[in-house]
Order: C-alpha cells, then structure tokens, then sequence
C-alpha cells in the first residue's frame, strides 16, 4: 500500500483488485439451515445460497458465505456462520438487522459483467456475478454470486431488482399486511401530538397564545372542502364567514393557514397558491387577497408579508440534482474509491450544491424569523401547494424560535403539525412506491439536515442527538410506520377505512414512528437524548453570566461591537476614498449613511450573534460558509475509512456521562448529609465504556475494522489535475429486453 | 481626562512611546472609530470611549509583518493613514488628521519599535519583567525527558559531543546517538549531513525499541558521493532494534526535488550504498509553497468571506491539502514504528522544518505523554526550539524585511495539524484550544524568551536569565488551558484520519478577528464544569462540618 501511495497513480476504482471468493476461503455450507427472521405479514418470495457477501474493507476479499433473502418486506443476508455473541451491537434495530435492507431502502442496484458495473433494471437478459446494492441509509453491500447456482442467481437477481424497482400500488404497500398480521398491542403512552384531533390544535393555539387572532375550524369535516387540507385547521378569526364561498370553489387554495404564533403575537402563515395557469383564479386572487388583508388588517392594523418560496428558493428539482449528486460522494465502493473522492473534496462538494441549498433555506428562515421577531409581522408563506419549502421554512422557525421543538416530543409534534398532517407528499417525494421519478424530491432530507446543522452548532440546546436524527431519517425507509407512507391524511383515512371495511377482524392500527420502542430497546433509545441538553435554566442572572466568556484575551478581540457595517467590499474598495475623505467626525456620518442603507436582516443577524447564547431563548445558525458543514454521521458512517477509533463526539458525550455520574453520586452524598429527603433514583445513564476504543462513528460502527491498523490514502493532491470526475460518472445500463 | 480614560494598561517593564489624540481605527467589521492610539515598545493601542462598551484594540507589535504609509490628497488637506499587514491574519488600517503634530511620530515610532532588530533595538522579552509563580524555563530538561524514554540503553548513548555545539551549530549540546559510534565516526557522518546535522534519537518505542531519528539531507552531490561511516551509522541504528532488520528513510520532499538537490550538493540516499534501507518519499511541499498558501488562506478569510464561493476559496488555497500530506506522513511514520516495530529515519533538506512537523507528530500519536499540558510543551522545546528550528528566521521577529523569502508558516502548520487531531479526538488531549491559539498568538508577540532565535547556541547565554518563559504565564493558570473532556488515553496510539472529509479549516484561529465567527466550544465548556465544580464547593463544609 505504502510503495502504491508513494508511486505514480493509483489504479482506478475497480472490481479487478478482487480476487475470487474461492481463491481465499470456500466453506461449504454442509447442509446447515438459516431461516430469516420474518415480521409479522412478512412472506418469503426468493432466495439463493452460497452467495459470499464481502466485508467492506480497503478491498481486501475478505467476507462471509450464505443465503440472500428476498421478502415482501426486506432483502436480507443470512450468514453460515453466526457471528460471535460478543459482538452484539449496542445500538441495534428490533426491525431492521445489520444485513438487512428494507425494499424502500434500496436506491441503486447494479451488476457486475466480466469487472464492468452496470445499472440492473427491469427484465435482465443476462445476469451478473457480483451483486452490489446501494441503500438510501448509505450502506453498500457487495455480494458474489459464483458459487450460486444459476438458477437461484436468475431467482434471486430479477426477485430483487423487481420487488424494489417496479410501480407498486398503495394497497399492496408492506405497511397493511404488516399491520393486519400484527397483535394489536395497546396504544403506547405518547406524548407526541399527533394534530389529527381539533382538541390538538386548540391546546397548540393555546400554547402559543394564538387564540386572540386565530380559531381552529371544522369545515373540513369529511373532507368537504379539500382532500390536502387536513381535517382541522387554524386559520384567522372570523375568516371563514367572509370567505367561504370562494374557499369551496377553490378546494382550499388561497386560504391562509396558521402555523404558529411568535410570544409578541406575530404569525407564521402558509398559503398555497393558485396554479398559475388558472387566468379566472388570476382574477381571483386579489379579492382573496383583500379579505385576508380585511381580517387580519382588522385594527390593531398589522402588516402582512408575503414570501413567495417558489421564487426565493430553489426549485425542488434543484433539491433532488443537487442531492442525487451529494449522495453519490458517500456511496463508496471500496477504499481506492473513497481516496479518490477525497483528493477532488472540497470541488465535488461544491458541484453538488447541497450545501449551499441548506445555507440559503437556513437564510431565509433567518428572514422570516427576523420580521416575527424584530418587526412584529405577520408573515405568509407562498407556495404552489404549501407543502414543501413551506413545510421546511415553517419548521425551521419553529425550531429557531420556540425552544419547545428543541425537545423531542416538541419536535416530534412539529412533523406531526407542518409535515405528516400538514400535508407533505412523503408517498410521492421519496418514490416509496417507485412510480414517478419526477415527483422525487428529498425535501424532508433537506429539512433534518439544517435542523443537523443547528444541533451541531448548539448541541445544548437540543434534547435529542445527531444520533435520533440520523434513525429518523432512516425511518423514512421502513414501512411498517404509517407516518411517513402517505401524501395526506385524508390518504391515509381513506385507504385504512376501506381496509378496516374488508378485514372483517377488529380495525387494525397502524404503527406511528415516534412509538420508538418498536425500533429500540430502552438502552439503544437512551443514546437518542442528549447528555449535553441545557435544562431550562431558573432565572437567575449570575448563571447567566457563567456563560460569557471567561477570557479576555490580551490580544483584541473584538468582542465589544453594538453595531456593525460589514458590507462586503467596504474595506478594500472604499477605504482609499474614505482616506481621502479623513476630516475629523466627517467619516463617522458617512459610515451611519451606510449603516442605513444596510438590511435589517443583516444588522439582526450580527447583533443576536453578538450576544451570549441562551439556549432556550432565539436560536439562529451560523450561515457563513465555513459553518456549514457535512453531516459526519449520516453520510460517513458506514466507511470504514472513516472511523476514528476513540474520537469523534462520541468521546466528550462518554466523559460527560462519566462526569453526571460523579454529579449525582455528589448530589447523593449532600442530600444524605443534609438526611431529610431519601435520595431519588438517578434517571439511567447509558453506558459507553472505554471511549478510547469506541469508534467515531458509534453507534453505527458495524463494520468493523478487524485491525487497529490506521488508513492511509491511496491517492495525494498529485492526482488533482486528473479530470475525471467521480461523481458525475455515468454508469452504463443494462439493456433492457422488451415484454418478456 | 479623555486621554485618562483611554490610557493603555501597561506590563512590568513596558513604556509608552508616543500617544495621539483622535486617531481612525477603520475597522472592517464596525466602521470607523475615533479614539486614543498609544504606542509603546510592546504594543500599538486604540481605545475609544465613543463606544459603549468602551472600544479596544490592543496588538502587540511583534505581529506586525508590513507598515505602510498611504497619503491623499483631499479638499487641499493631507490625510495620512497607515496600513498595518500582520503575521496572524489581519490587517489594520489607521487615519489621522494631517495638522497633528505627532503624525510622523507616529509613523516613526511604530517602525522602530515594531522592527527593534532593524533599528538596533532590543525585542520586548528582554524588557519584560512580569513575576509568575512558576519557572517556564525549568519545564524542559532533556537529561529527564530522555530519562522517562528509559534512555540512556544498551543500544543508546547520551552524548556530549555537542556541548560547545562544535559537531554541528544548530543542534542542542545533548544528544542521544547508538552506543557503539564513536566520536570521530560522528564527526565523518556530520560532514556528509547538510550543516552537520547527524541521525540523532527523537523517541524511542518502550517496547519494540524502533526509534525515530532525525537529521539531514545526505550530501550526495551529482557524483553519488558515499560515506561509509554514514552508511555504517544507519546500520547502528537499525541493528539497535531487534525486532526489524528493515530501516526505513522517510524523505519528507518529492522524490524529484530530493534528486535535483544533488546538482546543489544535497540528495538523498542512495540504495545500493544502504542495504535492507527503504527509502519513502511524503512528497511535502517546500516553505514557499507553504507561504503563499497561506497568504492565499488569508485573502479569503479575511476581512469577510464570500459565503457564495467558499468551497471553491478554500479548494483554491490547497492549505487543508497540504495539512493532510503531512499527517499522512505522521500516519505513516508512526504506524511503521508501532504495527511494523521498524525504526524510521526521518528528513527533508536541513532537517529543521518538514523534519520537526513529522517527528512531532508522530510522536504526539505515539506517546500520550505529549498530549498532556506539560508534554506538548516538552515536546515544543525538544523537537522545535532545541533542535534548531530557525524560528527567528522563519517568523522574522522584529525584523522589517517582510518579503524575506525565508519567513514560511512551518510551526503554524505544525500547531493547525495538531488542533485537527484535537477536533478528531476531543477527549484525548489536556490541553484546549486556547492553549494552542495562546501559542501561536507568542510565536510573533516576542513578549516571551521562547520563541526567539534559530537555535539553542544563539540563546543558550542570555535567554533563561533575561527573558520569561511562555510556560511560565501557561503554567500558572493552567484550569484555563485545560480541556474538561480530557481523558488519558493512556498506552494508546493515535491514528488522524488524513481525509478531507474530516480535516477542515481552523476558525476559531483563522477567522477570528470576524466577529460574526464567535467561538462557541468555550461556552460550552464552561456550562459542563458549572455543575461538578459547583457541587465540589458546597459539598466541602458540609463534610468539614461532619468531622466535626
């Protein structure tokens, strides 16, 4: 490795590094039997053995022999050997195993032809030796096929590639059966509002004292006035009586949703607008516009902005290229492959534009945050059917602005609120059902990953982890939860009602994903609250002031500015002619004149972020470059390349479970001498021992590196001028036959 | 009265120069602001009461790298205002009315003091005269540091042949060399090593006994010179490890430029004369290379940055590329010496610059020793500033040629590499990072002894005595250097990964003077240690009470 590094160039990432299976190791199954372990529901469709599944490790041949399963639930590989007991994961999924990749969780399949990767779709004519699956949670299995028998081959290749890739119907979705076959266990104790109830949203209005402006109405019983709106919903006080006739004919468009109301009594509304070929809705829209200026004008007047994200922000079709391209950095073959992504980093990052899209929807709820806040407007969201950026930004205020949905019930009952009955296409988004590409946009993605970026930036002001965020997204894949597996709650009543009808058995429930007892065992769900997590402090001003900093540095710091001017270009451009302009006070006028054509946006977002953080209070990102970053944990933490053995934030999370231990060992021993109260019992802390041999990326780290070896690039800057560019490389298709 | 309040604190030792009245501070961030400039022979000082809080700039003068009049002709006034490039990321821009009186004071009295060395003038550390509790100056003794490496061996001597440093003018008087060789052999390897500077032991495996081993470059010259002592010697220090019969040859620069070195009578060593020797090249760049990529660095962080295209900036830079060749060849260093029990020789051209980052560095993975407080500096002094790292040279201190083509960002890359390995295991070193940003702000600010001169021959007759060390300001307040999720990772190797994805740029450092990039890790921090500490302190009379 060393003299390949020191040398000319690496190889290109290939298939040919491998030697054959057989060359390594063959162990005969000898007749030993693995069955799968099926869900309820879950029926067996094909199978193969001897398939040698590889380890994923700096292409070495390594890996085990046995039985690949095709379910109507998942795709599963079934070992010969059983791993050790010891080397039981901590963190482990209930439902989902290790080798295991739901059918909604496979992105990309690809075959291998005489060492050339090709795309497998639709009816193959010819069948591969190797196997490899991309899953949308960034795992990449390879599997061999040799030494399986033809038949199985052909079997098991068009039972996956079909089973995963072709239109399914809602009906036959694994969901149904799962819940159909199921014992109906009692409703878990959840303190998730679900918004399906008007008492839901009555109590959120209350909450946020919105009740003064703003009423939940029923109109929407039965879905009579429009199957996207959900059946309760918050809209300005005496709205409707005005208005209803012109809501009936418009399905709902044009009404102004409430989503939430800021402490000073400024609002965050949604609106979904009329499509714009529609010239007789045209017409309509600025005597519907009158009326919402009508109630919510009523005095005290207020002031109404509107924002039209499909102007402001990127077209969902940008989204889904942009992370199209973004994924495909993280789907990494093997170590030559990850080596070379990582010399051409930092451009293929930017070709991407993920980041940049995460920056510009953090910005605009910085926007909108700052008219609530600062400029006490109403604020309305403008988009075609308010059920993407609309959802994204309405949530990212929240979040900034109401340290509720920084706790994990809050912030589950935020998707609950903006999302799940808010009308989000999570069917169509995330293709569940694979029958349009072009309704894909990973929207919901886009939304945990900013959300990411603030808990990376503040992890004290987060109840819950990077850790629950990144098993959130994963859940996203597996369909025995409900929550994400529809386009709108009147989907979801219909198709249950209908199946309730035809299953003459008691109505079956289906499963929410906040019930994370399904995935989890309590000691792997402890790993989804943050230690860290502030609690809410008592107001007490010299706890306050032990969060300022401790140093004044004796180098200047400029850490006493009130306001500030950075426009950009000022300093290079202007100072020569503001030298030239010197005369005494002179120059401080014509700096406030700037200062003045200076955007409120800009001048909020320097000043919040002069001040100390309080971490229940406003929360706003970092939007500048350097800040925004990638998500470590989502992307990386299959590659074994990654893996930092005994580092990672894994390592301060372990010292501080250490440190709350001595805490309330310390609490103990005071409430035994002051020997009034018993002590209580201490909440459980989990336990990561020995953090110096944990992996970074714990507590996903399931390939495992077997050595304690270190990882060495296989490619230096000398490859930069090398022009080909990795990620943007087609990949040629298979061809298809035509009808079989 | 005005002026009272806008006085400058002074340190022992320290007086003023010159003050002026409403001087411009154009700062980028805030616009102009009006206040007191004071000059004294430590540091240039504005302060304005305008400002609520008070406003402060406080630089000391040994960060400054350029002065640069700009005069302008305006309304049929003169305007004056000076630009001010410094050595850590910054720049500072002055205006004052021209009628002042002092306004070529000013100017004058910044040159000389800021370029003491140019001026005839004594640099600031001698001046000095602050009292701490502790002795910096005592932190390193290189008879107890190899002591703890269990030095002097069987295989390894402790030697003197450097003490009135005859053998070779940039190493330290003590050395430790194979047991076997002889003086007059080391005297034959010193004249075929550039500048004299022989295989000596940095660090030895307490196991294995694979050592690592510093020197030069060869002097190969185009004829393919040889020097049977020299190859000799490699044999010494192979044969000292029984564990390997390998030795390994870390050149540090490209195999291309090792080889075109031997038309100025350097190169490398060659294979036929050093048998069972692998020779491995980390391909590093030179100085310059390194000086303009951090001039580059600083056109992009500094005054603001282009949010739209900073992936593309920071690409463009190549700085994080050429952070992640030298852990690579830390990596790889260290791993030789751990996995493969193989002891390394490791050099560039002098030996004092790529040399010192892969030494230290694969020391700092190998060694949990220098992840403490006591052992980073330890190591600063062993690796850095006795073995001759031309610091003088390299930082300019006090020196006004600010284009010599000799300055290059050599320990700052060192000092950045080692807060990549921070953030890549936050629980593993003592030390935080405002230790690490202290240093650095010491390396210019020549208000210590530590940093100053190339070599332990320059300072060895007056810096102890005359100056105080940095240690000993560290040492005393050490809770404010020390990280709260430190663990002792003890036995334990560390390996960095080398990969892009993880190594990214310093900002807490880089971009600090923005004010829109505030650290936020310290307040973190600080809200961990209130519950323990807090609880430690009321707990204390109530188990006093109980005793009695």
């Amino acid at each position: 490795m060393l003299s390949k590094a020191a040398g000319g160039r690496p190889a290109k990432p290939s298939f040919v590094s491998y030697v054959s299976p057989e060359e390594i190791h063959i162990r005969e199954p000898a007749g030993k039997e693995v069955n799968p372990y099926l869900l309820p529901g879950e029926l067996l469709l094909c199978e193969a053995s001897t398939v040698f599944k590889y380890v994923q490790e700096d292409g070495s041949n390594r890996g085990t022999y046995g039985k690949l399963v095709c379910t109507n639930f998942k795709v599963a590989f079934l070992g010969y050997e059983s791993a050790s007991d010891d080397n039981e994961p901590q963190f482990k999924n209930k439902v989902i195993g290790e080798s295991d990749i739901t059918l909604h969780c496979i992105d990309q399949i690809y075959g291998v032809y005489d060492e050339k990767k090709k795309s497998l779709y639709g009816q193959l004519k010819k069948y591969p030796e190797k196997l490899i699956i991309y899953s949308k949670d960034f795992r990449v299995f390879h599997f061999c096929l040799r030494c399986t028998k033809e038949e199985e081959v052909k079997r098991i290749v068009s039972g996956i590639v079909h089973h995963s890739q072709t239109p399914k119907l809602l009906k036959r979705l694994f969901l149904f059966s799962y819940a159909s076959a199921a014992p109906n266990s009692p409703d878990a104790k959840n303190r998730t509002v679900m918004f399906d109830t008007f008492k839901d949203w009555h109590e959120e209005l209350e909450r946020t004292k919105g009740n003064v402006k703003y009423e939940v109405v029923s109109v929407n019983e039965g879905y009579r006035v429009s199957e996207k709106l959900p059946l309760y919903f918050v809209v300005p006080k005496s709205f409707l009586k005005s208005v209803t006739e012109s809501i009936l004919v418009h399905q709902g468009r044009g009404i102004p949703i409430w989503c939430w109301s800021c402490h000073n009594g400024a609002a965050l509304l949604k609106m979904s607008a009329f499509p714009k070929e529609q010239d007789d809705s045209a017409l309509q829209m600025p005597k519907l516009l009158d009326g919402i200026y009508k109630t919510i004008h009523a005095p005290p007047y207020e002031v109404l902005k509107m924002d039209d994200l499909s102007s402001s922000l990127p077209s969902l079709q940008d989204i889904q290229t942009a992370y199209t391209r973004f994924k495909q950095l993280f789907l990494i073959d093997n170590s030559i492959h990850f080596w070379d992504t990582d010399v051409k980093w930092f451009s293929l990052l930017e070709s991407t534009n993920w980041l940049e899209i995460i920056r510009r929807c953090l910005k605009k709820s910085v926007e909108v945050v700052e008219q609530l806040e600062r400029q006490t407007t109403n604020v309305l969201l403008i988009e075609e059917n308010a059920s993407d950026l609309c959802c994204v930004i309405s949530s990212l205020v929240q979040v900034m602005m109401d340290s509720y949905c920084r706790t994990k019930f809050g912030f589950q009952s935020l998707i609950q609120k903006e999302w799940v009955i808010g009308g989000h296409s999570f069917l169509d988004r995330c293709n569940h059902l694979r029958k349009s590409d072009k309704e894909e946009a990973p929207v919901f993605l886009l939304f945990l990953d900013c959300v990411w970026q603030l808990v990376q930036q503040y992890p004290p002001a987060f109840e819950f982890t990077e850790t629950y965020l990144t098993v959130l997204s994963d859940s996203l894949y597996i369909p025995i939860f409900s929550t994400f597996f529809f386009n709108s709650q009147h989907q979801k009543d219909t198709i249950v009602s209908g199946e309730s009808h035809n299953a003459q058995s008691s109505p079956f429930r289906l499963l929410t994903v906040w019930d994370w007892s399904v995935q989890f065992e309590p000691k792997a769900q402890a790993l989804l609250n943050n230690p860290l997590y502030a609690e809410k402090p008592k107001p007490d001003k010299s706890q306050r002031k032990t969060t300022r900093f401790k140093h004044h540095r004796q180098l200047s710091l400029p850490l006493t500015q009130t306001k500030s001017s950075p426009k950009r270009g000022f300093f290079r451009e202007e100072t020569d002619h503001l030298i030239k302009n010197i005369l005494g006070k002179r120059i401080s006028k014509l700096i406030n004149s700037s200062e003045e054509l200076h955007s409120n946006f800009r001048e909020f977002y320097d000043s919040w972020h002069c001040k100390p953080v309080d971490f229940h209070g406003l929360l706003l990102p970092h939007i500048e470059g350097p800040e925004i970053k990638v998500w470590t944990q989502r992307y990386l933490r299959w590659i074994p390349e990654a893996q930092l053995l005994g580092g990672g934030t894994v390592a301060i999370a372990t010292k501080f479970l250490d440190v709350m231990e001595e805490v309330q060992k310390l609490q103990k021993q005071m409430d035994e001498e002051h020997s009034q109260t018993a002590p209580e019992d201490a909440d459980a802390v989990p336990t990561l021992r020995n953090s110096a041999r944990l992996s970074s990326l714990f507590p996903f780290a399931l390939l495992q590196r077997h050595s304690l070896k270190p990882v060495l690039p296989t490619s230096t800057w000398k490859d930069l001028e090398d022009e080909e560019d990795l990620a943007k490389r087609d990949d040629e298709f298979v061809e298809l036959s035509g009808a079989d | 009265k005005l002026a009272q309040m806008e006085e400058a604190p002074l340190y022992p030792g320290e007086s003023i120069k010159v003050i002026a009245k409403d001087v411009m501070y154009i700062c980028p961030f805030m616009g102009a602001i009006s206040g007191t400039l004071t000059v004294t022979d430590y540091r240039l000082y504005i302060k304005s009461i305008e400002r609520d809080p008070p406003f402060v700039l406080d630089v000391p003068l040994g960060v400054i790298s350029r002065v640069e009049k700009i005069v302008a002709q305006s309304h049929g006034d003169n305007s004056f205002g000076i630009e001010i490039v410094c050595k850590d990321m910054r720049n500072l821009r002055l205006a004052y009315k021209q009628e002042e009186q002092s306004r070529l004071e000013i100017f004058e009295n910044l040159i000389t003091r800021a370029f003491p060395v140019s001026n005839g003038l004594p640099l600031f550390a001698f001046s000095y005269k602050e009292k701490f509790p502790v002795n910096g100056w005592q932190v390193y003794d290189p008879m107890a540091e190899y002591k703890r490496q269990g030095l002097p061996n069987e295989s390894w001597k402790i030697s003197r042949i450097n003490s009135t440093f005859e053998l070779c003018d940039t190493y330290p008087a003590i050395l430790v060399v194979p047991t076997s060789v002889k003086d007059d052999d080391l005297s034959k390897v010193a004249a075929f090593r550039t500048k004299g500077r022989v295989p000596v032991l940095s660090w030895i495996h307490p196991e294995s006994q694979a050592t690592i081993t510093r020197c030069s470059q060869p002097l190969v010259e185009p004829n393919d010179k040889h020097c049977s002592e020299d190859e000799k010697y490699l044999q010494t220090i192979m044969d000292a490890n029984a564990q390997s019969h390998m030795l390994i040859i870390f050149d540090a620069r490209q195999n291309s430029v090792a080889v075109t070195n031997k038309v100025k009578g350097g190169g490398c060593e060659n294979k036929s004369s050093y048998p069972n020797v692998e020779l491995v090249f980390l391909d590093i760049h030179n100085i310059n290379v390194m000086r303009e990529s951090l001039r580059k660095l600083k056109e992009i962080v500094y005054p603001t940055i282009d949010e739209d295209r900073w992936l593309a900036n920071i690409d463009s830079t190549h700085w994080l590329e050429y952070i992640k060749m030298l852990l690579t060849g830390a990596v790889r260093i260290a791993d030789k010496i751990e996995s493969g029990k193989t002891s390394v020789v490791v050099h560039c051209g002098d030996g004092w610059d790529r040399t010192a980052q892969l030494t230290s560095l694969a020391m700092l993975m190998l060694d949990s020793y220098y992840r403490t407080i006591k052992g980073f500096e330890i190591l600063i002094e062993k690796e850095w500033i006795s073995f001759g790292h031309q610091f003088a040279v390299r930082v300019g201190h006090g020196d006004d040629d600010h284009a010599d083509a000799e300055r290059s960002p050599i320990f700052l890359q060192f000092i950045d590499c080692v807060w990549q390995m921070t953030r890549q295991f936050p629980a593993a070193f003592e030390f935080n990072e405002l230790f690490l940003v202290t240093i650095l702000d010491h390396l210019y600010s020549c208000l210590f002894g530590t940093f100053l001169f190339n070599c332990e021959q320059e300072r060895v007759k007056q810096i102890s005595t005359k100056t105080v060390s940095l240690w000993s300001y560290v040492n005393s307040q050490l809770d404010d250097f020390t990280n709260p999720f430190y663990v002792n990772y003890e036995h334990h190797v560390l390996y960095p990964v080398a990969s892009l994805n993880y190594l990214e740029l310093w900002v807490n450092y880089y971009v600090r003077w923005n004010p829109r990039m505030r650290p936020q890790v310290r307040v973190v921090c600080v809200w961990f240690l209130f519950p323990i500490s807090y609880l430690r302190l009321s707990l204390t009379p109530l188990k006093i009470t109980a005793q009695l």
